[in-house]
């Protein structure tokens, strides 16, 4: 099965074609969004962070910057920074040239003269960077190109029953395919690790999925917390999940039955053609979206039971609830009606079939639901996490 | 009402759809065909005892752990937050055993 996207320059196969406006710090945010409403083509997010933080927690902060910059979403990156922040020009744009060589422009605020001549000077730089990208025409490409990020929020019992059985089935596709599905939020693998730990293709692989959940539960434990207190939801709990252990036991079938091949730190730069991955991620939907998105996916699927209208800025988000009422109540948010499932379980191969193929041709270009109504939540990890 | 269990270890089943108190709920555990009463409402996709769980014995579900009984659970009755109670267990011995 084949897609249409867009051969980047460092090799990699993108499914949109934008022009990103970084903002390197929260202080050069509302530069960049000024500047990104004003070219049809440029995307912007708020930068929550990028000054004040202790290197761990910068670390996650450049590492979302340096892989937005890369995904192959993105045509290329016109990086706004103030100049004082901790994430400083030269320390972004080497995490970039790090992970890629497409097109990458600066500008410092307080070095150009202040942000109405920032503002011109980066507009005036993505319109010529947006009619570049304009040229570029799709190709054909095979499903192994893709990195197919996974993620549920707002769960409730229909997503561990069906939405996210679903979404397994599919991800075993991809993989035999010769792609990479990623299965994501350590929060929600609690309870369900020793599952996962016996999926490791090594020993190393299992040892580091029991590292990654006890990482978050110690690093909750020490600030006299547990993740209990966060999660399950009220929704979730509204909806019928009672524990955090069922809610986890739930989650891990999105992904599918193969081998686990990798555990990845949050946003790290994953490969094509690795099969099964897992990304340390919090279950903070945004975040941990964001995370899979700087670590390469160029599409996410994203099961829910209560509903949500999460999008992002770089990659494409395609919503999936199992739900009939919920459907009902937010068809304008949710891309994919899998409540089927529910009273006629046999039909999953055939369903799978048919979101692997949504999946090509969104990837083709025609808009999820988010993407059309332009919906772009955005946060991004700490070292002090969301549960 | 239909409902299902989703391992024949399970002593939870997921209801379908809205249920009344005094409703008839069927399932499929292990290959055969149960019918149980349900105790009382209950919401859709909400659990339901499969079968008697005495204060303290594990809820199953997904044939996993999900928590422990409270209370003593009837056959047919809601399972939820207010009869549920969580506990962590050391899954890393599981996998090495």
């Amino acid at each position: 099965m084949n897609f249409l996207g867009y051969r980047r320059p460092d090799g990699r196969v993108g499914v949109r074609n934008k022009v990103l406006i970084l903002p390197a710090s929260i202080c050069a945010a509302d530069t960049a969004r000024i500047v990104a409403s004003n070219v049809d083509g440029a995307i912007t997010f708020h930068n929550q962070n990028g000054c004040a933080q202790i290197p761990s927690d910068q670390q996650l902060t450049m590492d979302v910057m340096a892989g937005f910059a890369a995904n192959p979403n993105i045509y290329g990156t016109i990086v706004i920074s103030l100049g004082c922040e901790n994430c400083q020009m030269d320390l972004v744009v080497d995490a970039i040239k790090e992970r890629t060589n497409k097109p990458l422009k600066t500008f410092i605020i307080q070095e150009v003269g202040g942000t109405i001549a920032t503002v011109e000077a980066a507009t005036r730089a993505a319109r010529e960077m947006v009619q570049e990208a304009s040229v570029l025409k799709r190709e054909e490409f095979p499903v192994s190109e893709l990195i197919l990020g996974t993620e549920c929020g707002g769960s409730d019992p229909t997503s561990g029953l069906a939405s996210n059985p679903l979404i397994g089935e599919t991800c075993d596709r991809v993989v035999d395919l010769g792609g990479t599905a990623v299965l994501s939020e350590t929060t929600e693998l609690i309870g369900a690790e020793h599952i996962l730990a016996k999926r490791g293709a090594t020993p190393e692989v299992s040892q580091r999925i029991f590292d990654i959940v006890y990482r978050y539960e110690d690093a909750l434990k020490k600030v006299g917390s547990d993740p209990r207190e966060g999660n399950p939801s009220p929704g979730n709990k509204a909806g019928g999940i009672t524990t955090l252990e069922e809610k986890s036991l739930g989650c891990i079938h999105k992904g599918g039955h193969r081998p686990v091949n990798n555990v990845y730190d949050y946003a790290k730069q994953m490969k094509t053609g690795e099969g099964l991955v897992i990304m340390d991620t919090p279950g903070n939907d945004p975040s941990s979206v964001a995370g899979m998105i700087a670590g390469g996916c160029q599409v996410v699927v994203f099961s829910t039971g209560r509903g949500t209208p999460t999008g992002n800025p770089v990659a494409p988000v395609i919503k999936i609830t199992a739900n009939p009422i919920t459907y009902g109540k937010m068809k304008d948010n949710i891309d994919v009606d899998a409540s089927g499932l529910l009273e006629n379980p046999e039909s999953i191969g055939e369903m799978s079939d048919a979101l692997l193929q949504e999946i090509c041709d969104i990837a083709s270009g025609k808009a999820t639901k988010s993407e059309s109504l332009g919906f772009m939540e955005m946060a991004i990890a700490r070292v002090c996490n969301y549960v | 009402m239909k409902a299902t269990v989703i391992d024949a270890r399970d002593n939870v089943a997921v209801v379908l759809g809205e249920v009344k108190k005094g409703d008839p709920i069927t399932f499929t555990k292990g290959g055969k065909s149960f019918e149980v009463t349900a105790a009382g409402d209950i919401p859709p996709y909400h659990k339901i005892a499969n079968e008697f769980i005495p204060k303290g014995q594990l809820v199953i579900k997904y044939g996993e752990h999900i928590g422990i009984a409270a209370e003593d659970i009837a056959e047919g009755a809601h399972v939820h937050v207010h009869n549920v109670l969580n506990s962590r267990e050391d899954l890393h011995k599981e996998v090495n055993a």
